[in-house]
């Protein structure tokens, strides 16, 4: 589905990504994990298009996406911060990206869903952060894509609607659709990933199930596994640096 | 000697023309009548059989004639507007003789030369010459008046078709004369609309003077003259006065003079002389003054025009008073090292911003009328294209809480907060 | 209706819709028309109110389309994953700002214009001003995009919005002045023709002044100026230089963000 091949990317001096490979397929949700600045947002929007990489190429359904903006077509995205036109109103939102798409949308059956029903009208700028983050949801889901790539989506959401959410997305990856998930908040990778990678320093440390992530680390849950990692790779680099000096 | 010469001319003059006038009295003066199918055909001819004080009835037709010598007293009459037509071929008629009239002709077509000054009507000596109600087209000079005195040239309708200076003339041209009436002509398309040079005690008097290529009234040592209900419209370079003194000026329209060089009026070393009541409106300068002293300038009207009123040189003992400037982007505009006692007294300025607390009709704190940029533009001429800008306007209010570059004594201490009214 | 016309459309409701826009178009609505109810001279208001379009759309458009471009920054991260090509989405965004900017000017001025119904030569010089204030507003509304763009600070890049402003609206014109005061010996009408049209705000003033003020104007050297901007060929000249000023910087911008990473 996507394919990931040796992509580098560097802003100025700091080289945010060294090297990434990896295939996403069908049917699964990947949780893309590891300390602030490893790189999963810069990963993110690379297959967003929102950055352009120095090296490596992306292959969205077998298409290459540089200098490529119709494959968008097949990507849902629900970004951190909700951010809209001040002066429209959700459906006038709404309106304006089916314009865009011109595909078939379904938002009406999100809206009653997240409970979006008395939003309708409202300017956008009146709605609180969690209700916009509803409506991104919406304009993740409505066109119904092969691809929802969703990044920290739990900030700002009710309890209620993290976990409509968090059944969406699985009631997506069982009709076979790519999902692709940053988080911080560790029981949501439990509960919903298929897969986690693990970024650390521009590149893949990790890549397999939880499970197996807590086995290789042999402890008794995620968050032990994880803290194990970064224990690890801190004693690494401190090595690395002793060498180099 | 010179005197007792002096004296015996003119009782011999005064014999002369008594003598004459009994000569009048017992043979009686003839009309020669003047047509294309009469006996007398042309002018000339008629001019030749005439007696002194005979009159000239011409016909109408078109008479192909040019250069008729008058040299007695005689009555030339147009009746049903005759065409002389001198086919550009000299002028048409030359006048060296007392008491003629000429009156109600059309004259058209007088050769442009560069030697001699061909004119429709060319007088030399004499004088007691009328020219009135005539058509003046397309001829060099119009009307030329030289060594004359007593002379009327009423109501006639002078249109040229200059095309450059060089090679044009004036339409109504004055030169060494004395006493002379200019009154309800019409002149356009010359040189200079109406020109005086070394002519005094003349009288200039309802004309309209416009679209000439230079000057719609042009003088130079010509003193004790008066110009009064004239209109200058439009004229390449409005109207230019110099070195003449006791000059009379009321109750002008001075308009539309616009060019790079073009003044309402131009100002060159008059003396003594009052400027009363006219309306200076939308010329490029309305009074420009170059050494020019002691000048009466009360109840004229000055609106929309770039420089209301420019010092230059040592222009002293100037008196503004009770003017309107309305509407004008400069006021008063002077030259960098300006030092005068003109003095400003009761006019209304409409870019005054002080106040009248007593409301008396005068404000309390004193105009300024020379803006900084004008100061500026005096020296530096093309920082015209900062004209409105920001810039310049901080400059402006810097200038006016502290002025360091405006000159101090250039002030109207009473401005009229009304606008100043009078008859005309 | 490509997206183009869509994104253009919307951003253009956006800020079409915010009271500000609505604030824009009334201030000038109020202030022409007392200027024109006041003076009862059409010309001395139209030289008032050219001052205050001269000093204020510079302004307005710049400090709108910074504040634009960096509080849309997070919207333009959503409408950069839908399938819309790049341009289309910065061109569409100025597009929409500086048309709903336009709007709000000459609807203020047209108003008035209407409420006085001027003569067929005012409606000229009412015309000319509202097209030399939509020409301003294209440029320095594509000037601050330009600044958003190459800056991620937002404080600097309003900062630095705010010098190009200052520069043009004062600062140039004191160069300018010096410039003059140096070389007054020298023939310097040409160049000085050349040096405004190195700054759109000189350039609208004198286009405007041209057909107001040609008394004074015309005067002394002014018919230099006349000569060359007072004619079609210089009119021509003039509206081509404030059209390079638009799309010199939009050009520029939208170079910029073509591979800009966000």
């Amino acid at each position: 589905m996507i394919e990931i091949k040796n992509i580098t990317k560097a802003f100025g001096k700091l080289q945010v990504l060294k090297g990434i490979d990896i295939n996403l397929e069908k049917g699964k949700i990947y949780a893309f994990l590891g300390p602030n600045g490893s790189g999963k947002t810069t990963l993110i929007k690379t297959i967003l298009g929102l950055n352009q990489p120095d090296n490596g190429e992306i292959l969205i359904q077998n298409e290459n996406i540089k200098n490529n903006w119709q494959y968008k077509s097949c990507i849902g995205y629900m970004p951190q911060i909700a951010r809209f036109p001040e002066n429209l109103n959700m459906m006038e939102l709404l309106g304006m990206t089916r314009d865009i798409r011109k595909t078939a949308s379904d938002e009406e059956k999100y809206i009653s869903y997240f409970n979006l029903e008395g939003a309708r009208d409202k300017k956008l700028k009146n709605l609180s952060g969690g209700t916009k983050q509803k409506v991104n949801a919406v304009l993740a889901f409505m066109f119904n894509p092969d691809i929802l790539i969703f990044d920290e989506p739990s900030v700002g959401l009710d309890p209620v609607a993290h976990l409509k959410l968090k059944d969406l997305m699985r009631e997506e990856r069982d009709n076979g659709k790519t999902i692709l998930l940053t988080t911080h908040i560790l029981s949501e990778v439990e509960e919903l990933a298929d897969e986690v990678i693990f970024l650390l320093d521009g590149k893949i440390y990790f890549q397999g199930t939880v499970q197996n992530l807590v086995q290789t680390q042999n402890e008794s849950n995620l968050e032990r596994a994880i803290a194990q990692l970064l224990l690890q790779t801190e004693k690494k680099s401190k090595k690395l640096s002793f060498q180099a000096a | 000697m010179a005197a007792i010469f002096q004296t015996s001319r003119f009782i011999l003059k005064t014999a002369l023309s008594v003598v004459l006038l009994l000569a009048g009295q017992v043979v009686q003066a003839k009309t020669l009548p003047v047509s294309p199918t009469g006996e007398i055909r042309s002018v000339k001819e008629a001019v030749r059989l005439a007696q002194s004080y005979d009159t000239i009835l011409i016909a109408s037709g078109i008479y192909h004639e040019n250069d008729i010598e008058i040299n007695k007293p005689l009555t030339i009459i147009g009746r049903q507007n005759p065409v002389i037509d001198a086919g550009f071929k000299k002028g048409i008629f030359s006048v060296m003789a007392q008491n003629v009239l000429i009156a109600g002709l059309t004259l058209q077509n007088v050769e442009e030369s560069f030697t001699k000054n061909y004119a429709a009507v060319r007088v030399r000596g004499g004088g007691h010459i009328t020219v009135r109600n005539n058509t003046i087209l397309n001829c060099y000079y119009g009307v030329y008046l030289e060594q004359t005195d007593s002379c009327t040239v009423r109501h006639n309708y002078i249109r040229g078709n200059a095309k450059q200076e060089s090679t044009s003339g004036n339409a109504i041209h004055l030169y060494r004369t004395e006493n002379i009436t200019v009154a309800d002509n019409k002149v356009s398309g010359h040189r200079d609309g109406i020109y005086l040079e070394s002519s005094s005690n003349s009288t200039i008097t309802g004309n309209v003077s416009q679209n000439n290529l230079r000057y719609g009234l042009h003088f130079m040592f010509s003193d004790n003259n008066s110009y009064q209900r004239n209109k200058f419209i439009r004229n390449g370079s409005g109207i230019a006065v110099m070195y003449s003194r006791n000059i009379i000026m009321t109750d002008n329209l001075f308009e539309q003079n616009w060019g790079a060089a073009a003044y309402g009026i131009l100002l060159k070393d008059i003396v003594d002389s009052r400027i009363e009541r006219n309306i200076f409106r939308q010329n490029t300068t309305g009074i420009y003054a170059e050494g020019s002293t002691r000048l009466y300038l009360k109840n004229n009207e000055f609106r929309n025009n770039g420089w209301a009123v420019r010092l230059l040189g040592s222009s002293e003992d100037l008196t503004f008073e009770e003017n309107n400037f309305i509407g004008n982007t400069f006021e008063i505009s002077t030259s960098t090292n300006y030092n005068s006692n003109n003095i400003f007294r009761g006019n209304y300025w409409s870019s005054y911003t002080g106040y009248d607390l007593n409301h008396d009709g005068t404000g309390d704190v004193a105009h300024k009328p020379v803006r900084l940029f004008s100061y500026l533009l005096e020296d530096i001429p093309t920082s015209v294209v900062l004209l409105r800008s920001l810039f310049i306007d901080l400059l402006e209010l810097i200038e006016k809480v502290a002025p360091v570059l405006t000159p101090e004594n250039v002030l109207d201490n009473q401005p009229s907060t009304r606008l100043n009214t009078w008859k005309s | 209706m490509n997206s183009l016309t869509k994104i253009i459309k919307y951003s253009f409701y956006d800020t079409w819709r915010s009271w500000w826009a609505l604030l824009y178009g009334l201030f000038f609505l109020v202030i022409s028309a007392t200027l024109l109810y006041f003076s009862g001279d059409f010309n001395k208001a139209i030289v008032s109110l050219l001052n205050i379009v001269l000093l204020l759309v510079p302004l307005i458009s710049t400090v709108f389309g910074v504040m634009y471009a960096y509080n849309s920054r997070e919207f333009t991260e959503l409408l950069l994953a839908q399938p819309i090509k790049r341009n289309n989405i910065f061109l569409g965004q100025y597009l929409g700002l500086t048309l709903s900017l336009a709007l709000s000017l000459s609807l203020g001025l047209g108003i008035t214009f209407l409420l006085f119904a001027g003569t067929a030569e005012e409606s000229v010089h009412l015309g000319m001003l509202t097209l030399c204030g939509t020409l301003l507003t294209a440029i320095f509304t594509g000037l601050a995009f330009l600044m958003s763009a190459l800056f991620e600070d937002r404080v600097k890049g309003f900062g630095i919005a705010i010098l190009i402003w200052l520069f043009a609206a004062v600062i140039y014109d004191g160069l300018l002045l010096t410039f003059l005061v140096i070389f007054n010996d020298y023939p310097l009408e040409k160049a000085t023709i050349g040096l405004t049209l190195f700054n759109p705000i000189d350039l609208s003033r004198i286009l405007i002044l041209l057909r107001l003020e040609t008394a004074a104007l015309l005067g002394y050297t002014g018919a230099v100026f006349n000569k060359f901007l007072g004619t079609a060929l210089g009119m021509v000249v003039s509206l081509g230089a404030l059209l390079v000023w638009i799309f010199v910087p939009l050009l520029l911008f939208l170079k910029k963000v073509q591979n800009k990473d966000f």
